[in-house]
């Protein structure tokens, strides 16, 4: 590793560390919310049991899990760390500073987001993952799977529990608004021929995979799909 | 010399060393000429100052035409005011308002501690030039220009690179007081060209372990430097150079 320097302890370093586990994370949204936009199918729930059971079941997803655990708390407390680095680079802090007028709120607030993000991701490991993991899924569907799809229809009752996901999820639009191009921008893949690509996949992916969530219990909640 | 009629508010950041806290002081300026630039308005406030035998406000200013970098002032929470593309000194009072309060501070950051009032000592950039934003040549003749030739287009992103005068408005206006536009821009004038390529790898990695020892902040891509350079550095210095650094420390065997 000698020969690597302080690669990854350099301001540049530890900004691609941010941007490769964003990045990460970024792939495992598609994946995590393709498997969920299943219930849509509307066929009680039986697809999406199907894909949660393969999801639980299968070594290389489970070994996976893992590896989204690990690059979630990388990504964690790298930002904390890098937010400490960065207040101190400031001691002193402006009586009067106008940051509407040279960049976007959203971009200055990936703290804030972030960690509304973690609340949330307390709340939804507990409601779904602890479940499925531990304390056991309570009922089967016909196909003999688990019926993850019983236990969301359930939870998305609560109004409380159905505004803090939609919250939790226009929290996470705008971090993932400017998470995706800035991750592309730190890894230093800028390119005039693509630069507007990424800008606008970007802003799409944010906004679908976004709503989609947000329809999810919003869905159940209003009783759209059975 | 006031020849104008517009009355103005200023709260100055007053401060005598950078081992006591400062504060803003306030001052009122009347008959200031809009035709006067932000820097000859502070003229007047000073020879005010001096007539009254009080201090006059220490500030930073050389050529007065933009081009020096040395004027600094964070004006009403945005480096050299609110103008985009202009320094502090080409900024002129025509662009407020009779009546106005101006709230004016120096450069905030760790690494440019305050001099006094709104000079701060930006020396940390000297340093992060000299660990690697320049290139070796031996004496002698130079050689036929001709003899290398460039693309249009990387000799016209070099100098636009090199426009950068070092100001340290970048520094003043990030949320995280990062360096980085400055130091991309710097490191990038000089990877675009041909006499630039012997010691590519090498002065990302010397220039950017500088701007770390020196405390400044970590981007995290807000693109507020580049909203409010007087210069109009682009942010794909920044790609740029972080790219380098990746090739430097991933791909080129040499190690700094």
């Amino acid at each position: 590793m000698s020969g690597f320097g302080n690669a990854f302890s350099s301001s540049i370093g530890k900004k691609f560390i941010m941007g490769i586990t964003g990045l990460f994370l970024i792939l495992f949204l598609i994946v995590h919310c393709g498997i969920n936009a299943l219930i849509f199918l509307d066929d009680d729930g039986l697809k999406f049991n199907i894909g949660a059971h393969f999801m639980a079941t299968n070594w290389i997803i489970r070994a996976g899990e893992y590896v989204l655990f690990i690059g979630l708390l990388v990504h964690i407390f790298q930002a904390l760390r890098l937010t400490l680095q960065n207040q101190k680079a400031r001691p002193v802090k402006y009586a009067v500073n106008d940051g509407k007028a040279n960049s976007k709120w959203y971009s200055r607030s990936m703290g804030l987001l972030g960690t509304l993000l973690l609340i949330f991701l307390v709340v939804h490991l507990k409601d779904f993952w602890v479940v499925s993991r531990f304390t056991g899924i309570p009922t089967v569907d016909v196909n003999g799977h688990e019926n993850l799809y019983g236990v969301m229809k359930v939870k998305f009752q609560d109004p409380v529990r159905v505004g803090v996901y939609i919250l939790a999820m226009i929290s996470l639009c705008y971090h993932l608004l400017h998470g995706f191009a800035s991750a592309f921008q730190t890894m230093g893949w800028n390119h005039s021929k693509y630069n507007g690509i990424i800008k606008n996949v970007g802003v799409w992916y944010s906004i679908i995979i976004s709503l989609l969530f947000a329809a999810m219990p919003i869905a159940v909640y209003a009783g759209l799909i059975k | 010399m006031s020849t104008g009629n517009m009355n103005l508010t200023l709260k100055v950041w007053r401060q005598k060393n950078n081992k006591t806290a400062g504060a803003l002081v306030d001052y009122k300026v009347t008959d200031i000429s809009p035709d006067m630039s932000f820097l000859e308005m502070f003229d007047v406030l000073n020879e005010q100052l001096i007539n009254k035998g009080e201090e006059p406000v220490v500030f930073d200013h050389d050529c007065r035409e933009g081009i020096c970098g040395m004027c600094s002032m964070f004006i009403n929470g945005r480096p050299h005011g609110p103008k985009d593309l202009v320094t502090t000194c080409q900024l002129h009072m025509r662009s407020f308002k009779d009546g106005d309060t101006i709230v004016v501070e120096p450069w905030r950051a760790a690494a440019f501690p305050v001099v006094k009032d709104l000079a701060v000592d930006r020396s940390a950039f000297d340093r992060v030039i000299a660990a690697g934003g320049f290139i070796s040549v031996n004496t002698g003749n130079a050689q036929d220009a001709n003899s290398l030739p460039i693309p249009k287009m990387q000799a016209d992103a070099a100098f636009e690179a090199a426009a950068c005068i070092g100001c340290g408005a970048c520094v003043a206006t990030c949320k995280n007081a990062s360096a980085m536009l400055f130091v991309s821009a710097k490191i990038s004038q000089l990877a675009l060209l041909p006499q630039g390529q012997p010691e590519r790898y090498r002065r990302v990695q010397s220039m950017v372990a500088q701007m770390d020892s020196e405390g400044f902040g970590n981007c995290t891509n807000t693109g507020a430097c580049e909203a409010e350079c007087p210069k109009g550095i682009s942010l794909e210095n920044i790609a740029r150079m972080n790219r380098d650094f990746a090739s430097a420390k991933f791909i080129s065997e040499e190690t700094v």
